[in-house]
C-alpha cells in the first residue's frame, strides 16, 4: 500500500493543548519508500491518558515508537518532522537514545519479562541507569514499583523465582513495574491488554488510572471500550493520517469526523 | 432517507437490531396516536364505550414500552454502541417513556369522558378542547414523522409549535375559569374539560421532548436549555 500521493488531511478536533508534554509537528515516518505516518501534528498533555485507535496497519505502533525513538532500531525507518519532549527536540541530535527511553518507558502487547528472577526484572533498569547505590535502595525501588502495580502482595515471597513463572496478567504488571522502576515521565503502552483475560485487563486499566496521577500515558488499543474507559483524549488514525483528536467522551458520543464515526460504530467507511 | 446509515454496519445482526428498535418505536407511536384520537372523540361525543377502549389500549402501550426497553438494554449490553448508534438507543429509551406518558394522559382524557358521560355534558369548553386537540394531535404526528425521517428541521418546528400550544392552553384555562366564576353550578363538569385540556397540554410537552431527543440523536446537541434560534444556528454550522 502506497500513501505517497495521499495529501495529508487536516486533523479535526482539539489537537493542541496548553500543558504539552509532547509536541509533535509534521511528523512523517517511512519504512523505505512506504509512508506509515503522514504529516501528523499533535500535542500530548502532561495529564493525558491518550488513546490511539484505528484499523490494523494505520500506523499507531509506528507513531508510538517514534515518541521514544524505538524506530531508531528499525533499519530503513526514516523519521521526519519534530517531536519535542518538554520543549526539547528528541531527534535534534543523534545522541544515545537510552536516557530518553528511561524518561519515556514502553510496555508491549505481549508481556515480555526477561529470563531472570522477578526481583531482577524490576531491578534491571535502575541498575543500568545507576539509580541505586546500595542494596537497600534497590530493594526499596523494587518494592515500591511492585506495590504500585499491585503485584507486591502476590510476589513478595517468591521474588527469586523467574518472571516467566507468573500468570500473563501478572507478567504484564511485572513489565509495567519494570518500566516505572526507572521513574519515567511518560509511559507508552502498545495494546497492553490484548493477551489478557477480562479480570487481568480490569486490573491493568485500574492501574492506568492510578499511574496517571504521576505519569503521562499514551496507549494503543484495539478495544473501543477500553479506549472509552481509560483515556481522557482519543486520537483516531486512518491510513497514516491523524483524522481526529478529541475528548474521549466526545469521540464516543458525537465524533466530529465521518471516518471516526464509521470506525467506532463498526461501519464500512 | 436513512441519514444515520443504520444499515451499514459490518455486523448485519446489529443493523437488524437497530432497525427493529426504530420500527418498534414508530409502531408504539402509531398506537398512542390512535389512542389519543379515540380519547378526543370519546370526550367530544361523550362516548363511554370508546373511552373504555382507550383504557384497554393503555395496557398494550405499557407492554410495548417494557418490550422496547428490554430490546434497547440488550443492545447496550451486547453491542456497546457508540456515537450515533449510542444516541439512537438512548433516544429510544427516552422516547418510549414519553410515549408511555402520552398514553397515560390519553387515558386521563378517556376517564374525563366517562365522568362527563355520567354527569352530563359541560356547558362550555368544547370549542377550546377541539381546537387544542387538533393542534396536539398534529404535533404528535409531526414528532413521530420527524423521527421516522430523522429530520431535525421538523423536530425544531415541533419544539416551536409546542410553545404556541402552551400559550393557547393558558388562555383557554383563563377563559374557562372566568366562566366558572360566573356560573358556579357548572364547575364540576367544566373542571372535567379543564383536566382534559391539561392532559392535552402535557401530551404536547412529551411530543416536544421527543423532538428534542431527535435533535440530540441527529446532531449530538442537548437542546433542552438553549434558545431555538441558537439550536438552528448550531444545526446550520454542523452542516
Ligand atoms: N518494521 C517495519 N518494516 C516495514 N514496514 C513496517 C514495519 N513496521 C510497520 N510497517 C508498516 O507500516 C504501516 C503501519 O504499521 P503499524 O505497525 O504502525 O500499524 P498499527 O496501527 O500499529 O497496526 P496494528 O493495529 O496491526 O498493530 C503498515 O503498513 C506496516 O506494514
Ligand atoms: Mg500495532
Amino acid at each position: 500500500m502506497s500513501m505517497q500521493d495521499t495529501q495529508a488531511s487536516e486533523t479535526v478536533g482539539s489537537v493542541f493543548v496548553d500543558d504539552a508534554k509532547f509536541s509533535v509537528r509534521s511528523l512523517s515516518v517511512r519504512y523505505g519508500e512506504d509512508l506509515a505516518i503522514s504529516n501528523v501534528s499533535i500535542d500530548i498533555a502532561k495529564t493525558d491518558v491518550i488513546a490511539m485507535i484505528g484499523a490494523s496497519g494505520c500506523g499507531k505502533s509506528t507513531f508510538l515508537r517514534s515518541l521514544n525513538r524505538m524506530n531508531d532500531t528499525i533499519e530503513n525507518c526514516k523519521v521526519r518532522g519534530s517531536i519535542k519532549l518538554d520543549n526539547v527536540d528528541i531527534y535534534a541530535d543523534k545522541r544515545d537514545a537510552v536516557p530518553l527511553r528511561a524518561r519515556v518507558g514502553m510496555v508491549f502487547q505481549k508481556p515480555n519479562p526477561f529470563p531472570k528472577s522477578i526481583y531482577d526484572n524490576v531491578a534491571y533498569g535502575p541498575k543500568i541507569h545507576g539509580l541505586a547505590r546500595k542494596t537497600a535502595d534497590m530493594d526499596e525501588i523494587v518494592e515500591t514499583s511492585l506495590r504500585r502495580t499491585g503485584l507486591w502482595k502476590e510476589v513478595k515471597d517468591r521474588l527469586t523465582q523467574p518472571g516467566t513463572s507468573l500468570s500473563g496478567g501478572q507478567q504484564q504488571r511485572l513489565c509495567i513495574a519494570r518500566t516505572i522502576a526507572v521513574s519515567p515521565e511518560v509511559i507508552l503502552m502498545d495494546e497492553p491488554c490484548s493477551a489478557l483475560d477480562p479480570i487481568a485487563t480490569a486490573t491493568i486499566e485500574e492501574l492506568i488510572a492510578e499511574l496517571n496521577s504521576k505519569y503521562t500515558i499514551a496507549i494503543v488499543t484495539h478495544s473501543m471500550q477500553q479506549a472509552a474507559r481509560v483515556s481522557n483524549r482519543t486520537a483516531y488514525f486512518h491510513m497514516g493520517n491523524l483524522i481526529e483528536v478529541n475528548e474521549t467522551e466526545k469521540v464516543f458520543t458525537n465524533p466530529e469526523h465521518d471516518l471516526t464515526e464509521s470506525y467506532i460504530t463498526g461501519r464500512l467507511g | 432517507m436513512d441519514n444515520l446509515h443504520l444499515d451499514q454496519h459490518i455486523s448485519r445482526q446489529f443493523n437488524a437490531d437497530l432497525e427493529q428498535l426504530r420500527t418498534g418505536l414508530l409502531e408504539m407511536g402509531g398506537m398512542v396516536e390512535a389512542q389519543l384520537a379515540d380519547a378526543i372523540q370519546a370526550i367530544e361525543t361523550a362516548d363511554g364505550a370508546l373511552a373504555e377502549k382507550v383504557l384497554k389500549v393503555e395496557d398494550e402501550v405499557d407492554r410495548r414500552e417494557i418490550f422496547l426497553d428490554a430490546e434497547a438494554t440488550t443492545i447496550l449490553a451486547r453491542r456497546q454502541p457508540a456515537a450515533s448508534d449510542l444516541r439512537l438507543v438512548l433516544m429510544v429509551i427516552k422516547a418510549i417513556r414519553d410515549l408511555e406518558r402520552m398514553g397515560d394522559e390519553a387515558s386521563k382524557i378517556a376517564r374525563m369522558a366517562l365522568l362527563l358521560n355520567d354527569e352530563g355534558e359541560a356547558p362550555r369548553g368544547y370549542v377550546e378542547l377541539r381546537h387544542l386537540a387538533t393542534k396536539v394531535a398534529k404535533l404528535v404526528n409531526a414528532a413521530l414523522d420527524a423521527f421516522a425521517r430523522f429530520d431535525v428541521y421538523s423536530a425544531v418546528k415541533v419544539v416551536r409549535d409546542d410553545r404556541e400550544i402552551d400559550v393557547e392552553y393558558q388562555s383557554a384555562i383563563r377563559e374557562l375559569i372566568t366562566y366558572m366564576m360566573e356560573d358556579p353550578r357548572a364547575i364540576s363538569r367544566v373542571m372535567n374539560i379543564m383536566w382534559a385540556l391539561r392532559a392535552l397540554e402535557r401530551i404536547g410537552d412529551h411530543a416536544r421532548n421527543i423532538a428534542e431527543h431527535i435533535i440530540y440523536l441527529v446532531h449530538g446537541m442537548d437542546v433542552r436549555h438553549i434558545s431555538l434560534s441558537e439550536v438552528e444556528k448550531n444545526i446550520e454550522a454542523q452542516k
